[in-house]
């Protein structure tokens, strides 16, 4: 008998695939590597675990609607503005084939925003969308938020806004640039209202979302080793000419550096916020 | 001409810069103020008070320098964290003496580096955004070269934004367009052209309300023109209460990308 029997593959399924036969079969969306250990994880504990690897803790990227599902008590999410979609508003070339290609994934925008409750209190939500163009804020995008702390402004709501992204749509030239001014005179007028405005940074957090609503909230949370920047990494290496140090913008650095209030870790988030929420005297209406 | 030569134009190494802007327009009324009185003075940008015929003005200016030797001085006009500090703290003390706001604006864009992301540079253009946009006093931003990203916007959440005929104003300087998305700097122009980064192209966009002509370093005539329309302006706006004058503001921005529907 062969030593090293123990070491093949007891999966019959291998042999099924006749041009491969050295290439085990793995059906593609049942295993995920953690990029961090490299462990190999069954994508459905991975999942259940809050995306978050069971071994080292590696907090992978959620989409979304992932995320709304996380946060929002179940059944209280009620959806606004989803009708809004980009348009090529430039006539920017290839722009047209991206968003169709952003569409693919099942998301119309690179912001999902809402009312739900949290912990059964009444909270307005924003959650950027990494599966579309990494949360690229364009001029929809904008609007969005906008609308989202305008309505909180309204209703008196605390507002929770999810950050992920690259930064300002360049597709959009300008008009991208200017979302920026105008959510935070949005953010602003929520401000002034005496309203509570939390932001959680998730990776990445860069370029013009970080130069504007992301670090507006009253209070700033974020999720381990998240990317947050103003500035892309290779353009500063670019710039100096030298290495980076290997925790620069991690969500630690930024700790230590005093530009955020925490880190928090996924199976903590919601925990977390209900407090926060609670500790502003936002409470659970229809408790009784 | 084309927006690449546009670009160039505005990148032009003998094109005016904030100091001589302030130093043709307001002379020897322009006394400067340094520091952001947390960290450092900025050299990057040059800010201070001046007169505006009868008006007391605080004028705040991105500078690139005028020579290799102020250049390197100046930071090439990249402003770090303090800088957007420091001109935060100048229009603060313009709104509690009533004072209008000019800005200069001329810069490739806020400074990538270590430095800057250690002391926030996304925290400190995020507060500039939210604070001048409820400012209690009238603020004019003028593009007068290059208007880069982020780093332009903070100095320019205004009641009105002008542009010269030469400047440009981009989400992304056209090389860094190219090279993300189509892996090819060269392609820079059709970057310039797609981009929408002219001052008549953000005119027609409804991003600016004003195109003004460029003046000349010897053009006294032209610097007297361009010191009246702002001083209307500044007029215009300082009739106005608090409330029109923020309300006002917020609905620039606020109609910027809004969907027909």
């Amino acid at each position: 008998m062969d030593l090293f029997s123990f070491r093949k593959p007891k999966n019959e399924l291998e042999s099924t695939n006749d041009e491969n036969k050295n290439v085990p079969f793995v059906p593609q969306e049942m295993w995920i590597k953690c990029p961090k250990c490299n462990t190999m994880l069954l994508t459905t504990d991975m999942q259940e675990n809050l995306h978050v690897c069971t071994r080292c803790d590696h907090h992978f990227r959620m989409n979304g609607r992932q995320r709304v599902e996380m946060l929002a008590d179940a059944d209280t999410f009620v959806e606004q503005d989803a009708e809004l979609e980009s348009t090529n508003i430039l006539d920017f070339p290839g722009y047209d084939a991206k968003l169709e290609k952003a569409r693919l994934s099942g998301s119309k925008e690179a912001v999902i925003c809402g009312e739900c409750k949290i912990g059964g209190i009444d909270c307005e939500l924003c959650v950027m969308d990494s599966d579309f163009m990494i949360g690229s804020m364009g001029t929809v995008t904008g609007e969005k938020i906008t609308r989202a702390f305008e309505y909180a402004t309204e209703n008196k709501l605390p507002i929770i806004v999810f950050t992920i992204s690259g930064g300002a749509r360049m597709q959009e030239g300008i008009l991208s640039l200017m979302q920026m001014a105008k959510t935070s005179g949005a953010a602003k007028r929520h401000s002034d209202a005496g309203l509570l405005y939390i932001t959680v940074l998730t990776d990445p957090t860069t370029g013009g979302v970080t130069a504007s609503f992301a670090m507006e909230g009253d209070i700033i949370l974020a999720e381990p080793d998240t990317l947050i920047g103003f500035a892309g990494q290779r353009v500063i290496e670019q710039t100096i000419r030298q290495k980076l140090p290997k925790d620069f913008q991690k969500s630690e650095f930024l700790l230590q550096k005093g530009f955020i209030d925490a880190v928090v870790s996924r199976s903590n988030l919601k925990n977390t916020l209900v407090k926060l929420l609670k500790l502003h005297g936002y409470s659970d209406k229809g408790a009784e | 001409m084309t927006a690449y030569e546009k670009l160039m134009a505005a990148r032009d190494a003998n094109k005016l810069t904030a100091v001589d802007y302030i130093a043709h327009m307001f002379g020897d009324s322009f006394i400067e103020m340094h520091g952001d009185r947390r960290y450092s003075d900025d050299k990057a940008i040059i800010a201070g008070l001046a007169m505006l015929y009868d008006t007391p003005i605080t004028v705040i200016g991105i500078e690139k320098g005028r020579n290799t030797k102020e250049r390197v001085e100046r930071n090439f006009g990249q402003a770090h964290p303090e800088g957007y500090r420091k001109a935060l703290r100048l229009m603060k003390q313009a709104e509690k003496f009533h004072r209008p706001v000019l800005c200069f604006v001329d810069t490739s864009g806020a400074y990538p580096g270590i430095g800057a992301e250690e002391r926030g540079q996304g925290q400190a253009i995020a507060e500039n955004l939210m604070e001048m946009m409820t400012l209690k006093t009238p603020i004019l931003s003028i593009v007068i070269g290059e208007g880069g990203s982020g780093g332009a916007l903070a100095l320019a959440v205004a009641d009105e934004v002008w542009m010269m005929e030469d400047s440009v104003y981009s989400v992304i300087s056209p090389e860094g367009c190219a090279s993300i998305l189509w892996k090819d700097s060269t392609k820079a122009p059709q970057a310039a052209e797609a981009l929408k980064i002219t001052a008549q192209d953000l005119f027609n966009l409804g991003v600016i309300e004003r195109i003004v002509r460029q003046p000349k370093a010897e053009d006294t005539a032209m610097f007297e023109s361009l010191k009246l329309l702002v001083s209307r302006t500044f007029e215009k706006n300082l009739a106005l209460t608090d409330d029109e004058l923020t309300a006002n503001r917020y609905e620039r921005f606020r109609k910027i990308g809004k969907p027909l529907d």
